[in-house]
């Protein structure tokens, strides 16, 4: 193909009838400090795991807002759960537990 | 001479059910045993030493309740009155009741309800001076040591705060029920002997008959039948306690008593739960000390999870999510709990039945052979966070010119306790099995980590080969062989005790000694084993950061009470924690040794700001 510089990205559009936001109703509900969150990255930013991978707190957190969760279960199961994001994150999101969350989403919610 | 009366019948009921109830339940821990356990209990209970220290332990603990004395002497006479005094009474029953009866085997009825069937006079001033005279007056003063016990007892349930207990635990049905007993068992004691002391005149000590000729004297009826009632009562009471026991926490009696002995037989708590778990559930007495022990009750207050409630449930078969996972470890509970019960390894074991169904998957990892070092440096993933510390480490191993390897410098592979403390053992030991293979390619000799959460796990988790040490520890073994010389800044500090250091690495002196040479370290009110908790414990799973923050703060105000120069503790996470709602300058111990090093440049701690505390 002939490089024009620029490439075409998949369609980004979400359409949130078609969300799945069980995940988020559950997620929310055992880990309710996830509201605070501002999206600074600073998770993201400091995470071990993140240091070898491309393992991403902050789109995970997206992700499951935006009622697509198919994406995060192979995901999460990257995280050391050193707790790092949490020492940093400036809003106070107990994050270790928000994967904690997560998890027992995917679990019940397969 | 007459020997029965149908009086005895509850009491002797009573007896046959929770004798045989101890039978079925010893039997059932014994059985249930892992192999390897059963093999160190045969073998424990043939060596003489090892039972001999069980019995002086039963003796200590089951009767004197000596931990209990050192934590509160108030609560120690009271549960010694209790169990001291009423093992008296019926050993020296049993001898008294061989005054009067010369047969071997009486019934076990017999010497509990003696005086009922015995009352003989007491006329004559010399006659005090007889065998039956000095048992009365024993057994009276036993009776009397034990109400003096329940005095206290009732006291503490309304007025708590007087025995220096701000909470007691709350009661169930049966609790309730044994409890009602329980005190009422000695008090129809008194109150049957005195009437039957008073009736017969003669009969009783220096309690009983006296107390027996006033009763008798002001209250109107026949003072036989009134007995007689009592005697019932007393019967009744004492019966309903032995089926009770069984159901409610008064099993701990028992239990303990074998706890003792599987302890000194070497048995450990298994990672996964065993009977030995099972017996330490049964042995908690529910006193209620790791309630006031625990910072989320004092601090934060959080009243529902203590390990008292922990145990609770988990004899009631069903351990809420929410107890099993707030908690920091910190390990303040087990080190007051007057049982010795492992309460950190029990709420493991709940943790990692909810843990255990998610996988991990950490292939990313790639083994990038490290390079050979005499000594690697493990800083660990929170000392990331605080890089004054590796920083500070790295200068002290370059100027002592140790040939070291700084193995996770860009950025770490976790230790694994983390994962480990979410009940996640299996992922962790992925994470452990990459980091010791990394360990030992570095042919070192020795490990230092800055982390006393990577500490306490590389020590009880890799069995790694070489020598593990926390840096405080090798930082005084450095200055000790010469290699690094320091000179005091003469700073008023205060030590904080990181939990995973002292309770969890047994680690208090190493620092003391190292600070003790680099400043003027000042004692905190609040040291070693009784060492608060930072709060920012990784161990506590869903609590809000502003719970947390509550803890921290009260930690802080206890340890700044002296109003230190610098706050110093051992640990990143602690520092990370501390820092952000401190006055006072937070440090780590390597830093200080750091700038203690003569020749280098001195911060000065009134000037420079800890640049970590103004960015969180």
């Amino acid at each position: 193909m002939i490089d024009f510089g620029y490439t075409l990205t998949r369609d980004r559009q979400l359409d949130f009838d078609r969300g799945d936001f069980r995940y988020l109703k559950l997620v929310k509900s055992l880990e309710p400090s996830m509201d605070l969150c501002i999206g600074c990255g600073s998770c993201t930013a400091t995470c071990s795991a993140g240091g070898f991978t491309d393992f991403n707190i902050r789109k995970l957190h997206t992700v499951i807002r935006r009622g697509d969760p198919e994406s995060i279960k192979a995901e999460l199961k990257k995280c050391m759960f050193c707790g790092k994001c949490q020492l940093v994150c400036p809003r106070g999101v107990n994050l270790r537990n928000l994967i904690l969350a997560m998890n027992r989403a995917i679990e019940i919610l397969g | 001479m007459i020997k029965f009366n149908l009086f005895v019948l509850p009491f002797s009921l009573g007896l046959i059910y929770i004798v045989t109830s101890i039978i079925m339940h010893y039997y059932r821990w014994i059985k249930a045993l892992p192999a390897v356990d059963k093999v160190k209990l045969s073998a424990g209970i043939r060596t003489p030493s090892k039972v001999l220290a069980s019995l002086k332990e039963i003796f200590l603990e089951g009767l004197i309740h000596r931990r209990l004395w050192k934590r509160n002497p108030l609560l120690g006479y009271m549960h010694m009155s209790f169990a001291f005094g009423w093992f008296l009474l019926i050993v020296i029953g049993n001898l008294e009741s061989r005054v009067y009866h010369g047969a071997y085997i009486n019934a076990p009825y017999y010497p509990i309800f003696l005086k009922f069937f015995i009352h003989d006079r007491l006329v004559l001033f010399f006659e005090i001076f007889t065998v039956p005279a000095f048992f009365r007056f024993i057994m009276d003063f036993l009776l009397l040591f034990v109400l003096s016990g329940l005095a206290l007892a009732w006291i503490k349930r309304k007025q708590s705060k007087w025995f220096g207990m701000k909470q007691t635990t709350r009661h169930n049905f049966f609790d309730r029920v044994a409890l009602t007993c329980l005190w009422l068992i000695f008090p129809m004691r008194l109150l049957a002997e005195s009437y039957t002391a008073g009736y017969f005149h003669g009969g009783g000590g220096f309690l009983t008959k006296n107390l027996g000729n006033l009763l008798v004297m002001i209250t109107p009826g026949p003072a036989e039948l009134i007995a007689y009632f009592f005697w019932w009562t007393y019967s009744l009471v004492l019966g309903l306690f032995f089926i009770m026991m069984p159901y409610s926490r008064y099993m701990h009696i028992p239990s303990e008593l074998l706890l003792i002995l599987f302890r000194h037989c070497g048995i450990q708590p298994k990672k996964w739960g065993s009977s030995f778990s099972d017996l330490e559930v049964r042995s908690c007495s529910r006193c209620g000390v790791c309630i006031d022990a625990c910072q989320l009750n004092f601090a934060a207050g959080i009243s529902t999870i203590q390990a008292v409630y922990l145990i609770r449930s988990q004899r009631e078969q069903f351990i809420p999510d929410h107890i099993a996972q707030t908690c920091m470890l910190c390990g303040r509970c087990q080190e007051a709990c007057p049982v010795g019960i492992k309460i950190d390894s029990l709420r493991l074991i709940k943790r990692r039945e909810i843990g255990s169904g998610q996988v991990a998957d950490f292939s990313y990892l790639t083994n990038t052979h490290p390079d050979y070092a005499d000594v690697v440096y493990f800083a660990g993933c929170m000392s990331h966070l605080t890089p004054s510390i590796p920083n500070a480490m790295e200068g002290i191993l370059k100027e002592a010119g140790i040939n070291y390897l700084f193995l996770d410098r860009d950025g770490s592979i976790c230790c694994g306790r983390p994962l480990m403390l979410a009940g996640k053992d299996k992922q962790a030991n992925e994470l452990i099995e990459f980091n010791k293979t990394l360990i030992s390619q570095t042919r070192a000799k020795l490990l230092v980590t800055s982390c006393p959460i990577c500490y306490k796990v590389f020590r009880e988790e890799y069995n790694l080969p070489i020598r593990i040490q926390h840096h405080s520890q090798y930082l005084l073994e450095l200055v000790k062989e010469g290699k690094i010389a320091l000179q005091s800044q003469h700073k008023r500090v205060v030590y904080h005790d990181p939990c995973d250091l002292g309770r969890g690495g047994n680690i208090y002196e190493a620092p003391r000694e190292l600070l003790g040479k680099i400043s003027d370290l000042e004692a905190s009110g609040k040291d070693r084993a009784d060492a608060l908790c930072c709060g920012g414990s990784l161990a506590l799973m869903s609590t809000s950061m502003l719970t947390k923050d509550k803890v921290t703060l009260d930690a802080l105000q206890s340890l700044l009470a002296v109003d230190p120069d610098i706050l110093v503790t051992a640990c990143p996470l602690c520092k990370k924690t501390f820092s952000k709602l401190s006055k006072t300058e937070v440090r780590d111990i390597a830093e200080l040794v750091h700038d203690a090093i003569p020749g280098r440049k001195i911060r000065i701690a009134a000037t420079v700001k800890d640049p970590e505390a103004v960015i969180s």
